[in-house]
């Protein structure tokens, strides 16, 4: 039987839900407010920017101006595409071992891996940063790439674990039987039917690696910089300008927000580490 | 050809052992089946001789090599599992398609061995349709044309049947002896219903606490169990056992006699019982009825006119020449 709902719990219901999205939404909402009115507007009260100034496009093109948006557009892309991409192949076979061959020690490994998720990075950036210097790779993508992609490591391996958890045993069982090699077994077999769970473990990766402020603020300078520190650079020198400040974060973020946009079931499930099927 | 030996094989998990060393050879052509109560280490037994779990120690040869170490995919068995377990992605032909696609069949050949496999298996209609979309029954029969079109030396199947309901069980259960005539190939059945085992089995191999109890043809079985173990699980309903002053007479400590062997009357015989329940199935009636001394409550069957009921006194008479004797550690007694 399905349960049957008052109208007043409806109403209650969707009046809560309805006011903690708003909260939620509305820092973005503010930004992309204050994005669109002048310096002076910006900074008045908050009814009078709302009701009491006019709108215009001049922070965007003051922002493209000043810095190259492209430059961080792509150094962004690179470094998050390429650090979750070069995470999966090391995290694929992780956690298929991990999933279908547990050893005594699997549950230990994987608490381990997560515990340094628990670390605060402060606490190794100052080794970090003097392997980099010493290594050259010091505001270079490549170097980026590689701390987001351990940084993340862990999350990539514990989603794909619980996904491929799901997969029945039998089936991949059912594949040596038939004849499968572990290769056609893992291309065959098991990739499809993981796809769904690679497919939001790459989007939430892509995701957290677009936003990481930290590595990328504390490691590059103008080269490598990507989307978060050009953001960063309009918030001190020549003290606060906020029209342009927003301006910059909404650049910033509506390229992953389209992304998240378009791929909110992917994204639900991921969110969900693999608890509904 | 697929003669499959199994020399003193054992396989613990840690330090439970599940199959204590055992020796059982298993015959070209043959249809085996290992039959069991739950956990007794049946679907293990199979899973060693698929080669999906190591032995612990001891060989497994198969056609006279040694098959021990070799992977499941180098055994050329097919397997059929309780629960299908076919590719959801892929579509029926896909999946029958499978086991060809990785042996390198070329493509005429898995054609033609699709259509004829589909055929047999009534699935012509179902080829392009996903697992999903087919019932428990047409989802069992893609397994099973999944086995086959790889022409195996062996077929296993655990439990292939268990998740059917009774009618559809019935139905399959044919269409597996019937496959097994057609194609001659020996095969390997597990299940823990005495009825499939004593229907479809050439050789009965009955386990308890993974140790082999007994081998032989079902009405080896039934006639001369090797003890009461053997003789209590083959047979349906079970034997019954009567134990003191009346099994001394035939010093025996117990002695077994089988519901179908006793002779029931409402008139005169050797005992006199109270009917507990009457089930009236139509060709036979099953009285399960008390006071026979140390054996309550008693099962016998009778014809299908039998007309008592609960509460009723009926007189048994068991028949002589199907007594089973037992002594005090259950072995059978000549
Ligand atoms: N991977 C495993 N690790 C530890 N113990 C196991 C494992 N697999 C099976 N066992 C144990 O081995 C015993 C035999 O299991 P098995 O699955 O072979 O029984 P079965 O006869 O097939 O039972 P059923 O009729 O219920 O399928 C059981 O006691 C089970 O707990
Ligand atoms: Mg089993």
């Amino acid at each position: 039987m399905a349960r049957s709902v008052s109208t007043r719990s409806k109403v209650l219901n969707t009046a809560v839900a309805g006011t903690l999205g708003f909260l939620m939404v509305f820092p973005i909402l503010w930004i992309l407010i204050l994005s669109l009115k002048t310096e002076e507007d910006a900074i008045r009260a908050p009814l009078e920017v709302l009701f009491n100034s006019g709108w215009t496009f001049d922070s965007y093109g003051a922002v493209q101006a000043r810095s190259d948006y492209f430059k961080h557009f792509f150094n962004s892309v690179i470094i998050s595409v390429g650090s979750t991409f070069l995470g999966l192949m090391i995290a694929i076979p992780a956690a298929w071992a991990m999933a279908f061959v547990p050893g005594k020690r699997t549950k230990d490994v994987l608490m381990w891996m997560l515990s340094t998720k628990m670390l605060p990075p402060v606490g190794v950036l100052v080794p970090i940063y003097l392997i980099f210097r010493d290594t050259g790779l010091l505001d270079s993508r490549l170097g980026l790439t590689l701390v987001l992609m351990l940084i993340n490591m862990p999350i990539i391996i514990w989603m794909l674990y619980t996904y491929f958890r799901e997969i029945p045993g039998e089936i991949l069982e059912a594949a040596r039987m038939d004849g499968a090699s572990l290769r056609s077994e893992i291309l065959y077999v098991l990739t499809p039917m993981a796809v769904p769970g690679i497919a939001s473990t790459v989007l939430l990766n892509i995701i957290l690696a677009w936003n990481e402020a930290f590595w990328t603020l504390n490691l590059t300078a103008a080269k490598a910089a990507p989307l978060t520190a050009f953001i960063a650079s309009y918030s001190s020198p020549e003290g606060l300008f906020y029209a342009k400040l927003s301006a910059a974060s909404i650049m910033a973020i509506a390229p992953i927000l389209i992304l998240g946009w378009f791929s909110q079931k992917q994204l639900v499930r991921g969110l969900t580490f693999g608890a509904v099927k | 050809m697929g003669r499959i030996q199994l020399k003193q094989v054992k396989k613990s998990f840690g330090e439970c052992t599940v199959i204590p060393p055992l020796d059982l050879a298993i015959e070209d052509g043959e249809f085996t089946v290992f039959v069991g109560p739950s956990g007794c280490g049946k679907s293990t037994l199979l899973r060693l001789i698929a080669g999906l779990e190591d032995t612990t120690s001891g060989m497994i040869e198969i056609d006279g090599t040694n098959a021990t170490l070799l992977p499941p995919a180098k055994r050329g068995l097919a397997m059929v599992f309780q629960s299908y377990a076919l590719y959801p992605h892929m579509s029926v032909r896909k999946n029958i398609a499978f086991p060809m696609k990785m042996a390198g069949v070329n493509e005429a050949e898995q054609t033609k061995r699709i259509y004829a496999a589909a055929k047999a298996l009534n699935l012509t209609d179902y080829l392009d349709r996903k697992p999903g979309q087919l019932s428990g029954g047409q989802r069992q029969r893609v397994a099973i044309g999944r086995a086959i079109v790889r022409e195996p030396t062996a077929f296993l199947f655990d439990e292939p049947l268990s998740n059917l309901d009774a009618a559809l069980r019935v139905g399959m259960r044919l269409e597996i002896s019937e496959l097994h005539k057609r194609l001659k190939t020996t095969m390997i059945y597990v299940t823990h219903d005495q009825v499939e085992a004593m229907t479809m089995a050439d050789k009965i191999v009955v386990l308890q606490a993974g140790g082999i109890e007994q081998v032989g043809s079902p009405l080896e079985l039934y006639k001369t169990p090797r003890n009461r173990f053997v003789a209590g699980f083959i047979g349906s309903p079970k034997m019954n056992f009567i134990e003191g002053a009346e099994a001394a007479q035939h010093n025996a400590f117990a002695i077994g006699i089988r519901p179908e062997h006793i002779d029931v009357s409402i008139t005169h015989g050797q005992w006199q019982a109270t009917v507990g329940v009457a089930e009236h199935l139509g060709s036979d009636t099953f009285l399960h009825v008390h006071g026979v001394p140390g054996c309550d409550p008693m099962t016998v069957r009778g014809g299908g006119d039998i007309a008592v009921n609960h509460g009723d006194t009926v007189w048994l008479t068991p028949d002589p020449q199907h007594i089973h004797k037992f002594d005090a550690e259950g072995l059978r007694i000549k």
